[in-house]
């Protein structure tokens, strides 16, 4: 028989996951046969290598650091609901949610949680603070060797100089959250999800 | 009990008399008796009453019915240059130094995670996925139970297809394999007279038309006044070994493919007694100039059969056209394209080699409903000034693109198994670097 893929996720499960990302029925089921197609080892999990067999994602520069995003502090798996909820950053923002009970728990994709999704980009080693030498790797990864080191590390300084205000040589969230206040997060960080 | 074991024999010369009057003779002759034309028109109806029924009963679905393209995400076009211009236009461009900002990752994030949810490649090396269920046990991903007629005739269906057809279809292709191989050693030992290569294409043909009544194909052929011409080399895109069959239907080629043992070996050398075929050892294929000598030789021989290659080199999925390997257009021949495009409705054709073997894709084939193809012949082309392999290569391959309606892609159809090059990875990352430094050759160029 072909791909279970609809059979094998129980219904409260996807119940679950709608409440917890936003995402539709459908959009679930479609997204879960997605995850099987990706899963090459059949054992309900995806590793970093299964993400890399994605050629556009192999040659993407940031591809690692987008990678590594899906996975958990020391974990080398992830299972079905952290992939959707690492997804559920880039739902675009709905009208209706902006007027939501302000004291339940923040939606995975609002404008904060996109913004902090970017920030662990830089953040190589998790600590909430984005160092010049992380800032440095970051900068290499993306312009890989067509510019040199000087020039690279005075985009990193001045870069920093901007956003760090209180003189600790290193961009905190909310440093990082008020240097990008102009930016269109909302658009930018958002996939246009279909049915 | 001896009784059974004659009526069982009686029962089988029957059923061989039976096939070979109405299946084996006109397909020998190239006439029709109708029956197989009957049995689609009833299929088509058949199928087109599920879809009805299933689309009622999702009527809520309705939606994605109408969305053109069957995909999940809304992908943004923009080039890198567009978005992070966009993305940069909070702040005005520093003087010196390089012009990056924090929001620069912004870009990547989001196609990164695009082509995590959907990209081009890994879908094409997987089977199609239909707009509605063609009543097969193995496409039945997102349908559930609907109607009692309907699971009736599904019922129906799977003793139809596993019961009646697949026997039929299994008599058929053993009767064809074992043809080719007898018809085209007899041809072989006869000495080269000009009669031999006539016999010689006939043998063939019948063959193949054997095979693919015992597939159930229906196979229409367009443009056939542009048909290879000998001294020539055909190319088109891969599917599934029974690409082969399709086009044999129409003609004769001369195959190019590697030695195999077994079964495969058997049919590889008695084909090659009766006319000529360009096999070659494994090692010998690793060696490029080896390769373009023996195909040079064999084109520059105006009296053999025009080539039959399918530059992708592997399987793809028939919803589009990857990378053209450019060994066959540096050779200087005239090329004719040729265009396949199954219709998924009746069966899915497409061999997915890492996930079934041959003799199970082909057991799938005789249980599917049927087989539907187009073929067109594309005008013949050729190499022109100044243009070099790769570039015509990307030429027939869009124009075969074009004709089959799919999709045109630059991927590399290798990338089934291998990994993606590192060269493209340094290209996104020179382009990048462009817009941080800006490109210094270009502050000269006025246009």
């Amino acid at each position: 028989m072909g791909s279970r893929a609809s059979t094998l996720l129980r219904e409260e499960e996807i119940e679950e996951i709608k409440k917890e990302t936003g995402f539709s029925h459908s959009q679930i089921t479609r997204l879960y046969s997605r995850f099987t197609s990706l899963d090459k080892g059949e054992n309900g999990t995806l590793s970093r290598e299964d993400f890399q067999r994605i050629p556009e994602l192999a040659i993407n520069p940031l591809g690692d650091r987008i990678i590594n995003a899906f996975f958990p502090e020391g974990e080398d798996q992830v299972n079905f609901r952290g992939f959707m909820q690492t997804l559920a950053h880039f739902r675009p923002i709905e009208d209706n949610e902006k007027s939501k009970n302000p004291t339940a728990s923040e939606p995975l994709n609002s404008r904060t949680n996109k913004l902090l999704f970017a920030f662990r980009l830089y953040d190589l080693d998790r600590d909430d603070k984005i160092s010049r030498d992380e800032l440095l790797q970051v900068l290499r990864m993306m312009v890989g060797v067509n510019i040199s080191d000087e020039q690279l590390g005075s985009i990193a300084d001045r870069t920093i100089q901007e956003a760090d205000t209180n003189g600790d040589n290193s961009i905190s969230f909310n440093e990082f959250i008020k240097v990008l206040e102009k930016v269109d997060v909302e658009q930018k960080m958002s996939i246009r999800f279909l049915h | 009990m001896e009784d059974f074991w004659a009526g069982a024999f009686w029962a089988l010369k029957i059923w061989l008399y039976l096939i070979i009057s109405l299946i084996m003779v006109p397909a020998m002759f190239g006439f029709s008796l109708g029956i197989s034309e009957t049995y689609m028109t009833i299929l088509v109806k058949t199928l087109e009453w599920a879809t009805l029924k299933i689309q009622r009963a999702h009527a809520d679905e309705q939606t994605l019915k109408a969305s053109s393209s069957n995909g999940l995400i809304q992908r943004e076009d923009g080039s890198m240059e567009k978005e992070l211009e966009e993305l940069r236009r909070s702040r005005p461009k520093p003087p010196v130094g390089g012009d990056f900002t924090l929001s620069d990752c912004f870009y990547f994030s989001r196609r990164g995670i695009e082509s995590i949810v959907e990209d081009e490649v890994t879908q094409r090396f997987t089977s199609e996925e239909l707009v509605s269920w063609n009543l097969l046990t193995r496409t039945n991903n997102y349908f559930h139970y609907i109607s009692l007629r309907l699971t009736l005739v599904y019922g129906l269906g799977i003793f139809v297809r596993y019961c009646i057809l697949a026997p039929l279809r299994i008599t058929l292709a053993c009767i064809g394999l074992s043809w080719l191989v007898m018809g085209t050693s007899a041809v072989g030992l006869l000495p080269n007279w000009r009669i031999k290569s006539w016999l010689s294409e006939w043998v063939h043909v019948i063959c193949y038309r054997i095979c693919a009544r015992g597939l159930s194909a229906a196979i229409r052929y367009h443009n056939r006044e542009n048909k290879p011409k000998k001294g020539g080399i055909c190319v088109a895109n891969h599917t599934s070994p029974i690409d082969i069959v399709i086009l044999c239907n129409d003609g004769g080629y001369a195959m190019v493919g590697q030695v195999h043992g077994g079964l495969m070996g058997v049919i590889q050398r008695a084909m090659v007694r009766s006319c000529p075929h360009i096999w070659f050892e494994r090692a010998e294929m690793r060696d490029r100039h080896l390769v373009t000598k023996r195909l040079t030789d064999h084109v520059n021989d105006k009296t053999k059969l025009p080539i039959l290659i399918f530059p992708e080199g592997t399987c793809v999925n028939n919803t589009s056209v990857m990378m053209f390997k450019k060994g066959s257009f540096e050779i200087g021949a005239t090329i004719y394209p040729v265009a396949i495009k199954y219709d998924p409705k009746f069966g899915d054709a497409f061999w997915n080699s890492s996930k079934y073997s041959m003799v199970n894709y082909l057991l799938r084939m005789m249980t599917s409903w049927a087989l539907v193809c187009n073929v067109w012949y594309l005008p013949a082309m050729h190499q022109q000034e100044g243009e070099d392999a790769v570039q015509f290569a990307n030429r027939v391959k869009s124009a075969i693109a074009h004709q089959g309606g799919l999709i045109d892609l630059q991927w590399d159809g290798g990338l089934k198994r291998a990994k993606v090059k590192e060269t493209f990875k340094e290209q996104e990352q020179k382009k990048y670097s462009s817009m941080v430094v800006g490109d210094d050759s270009s502050s000269n160029s006025d246009g």
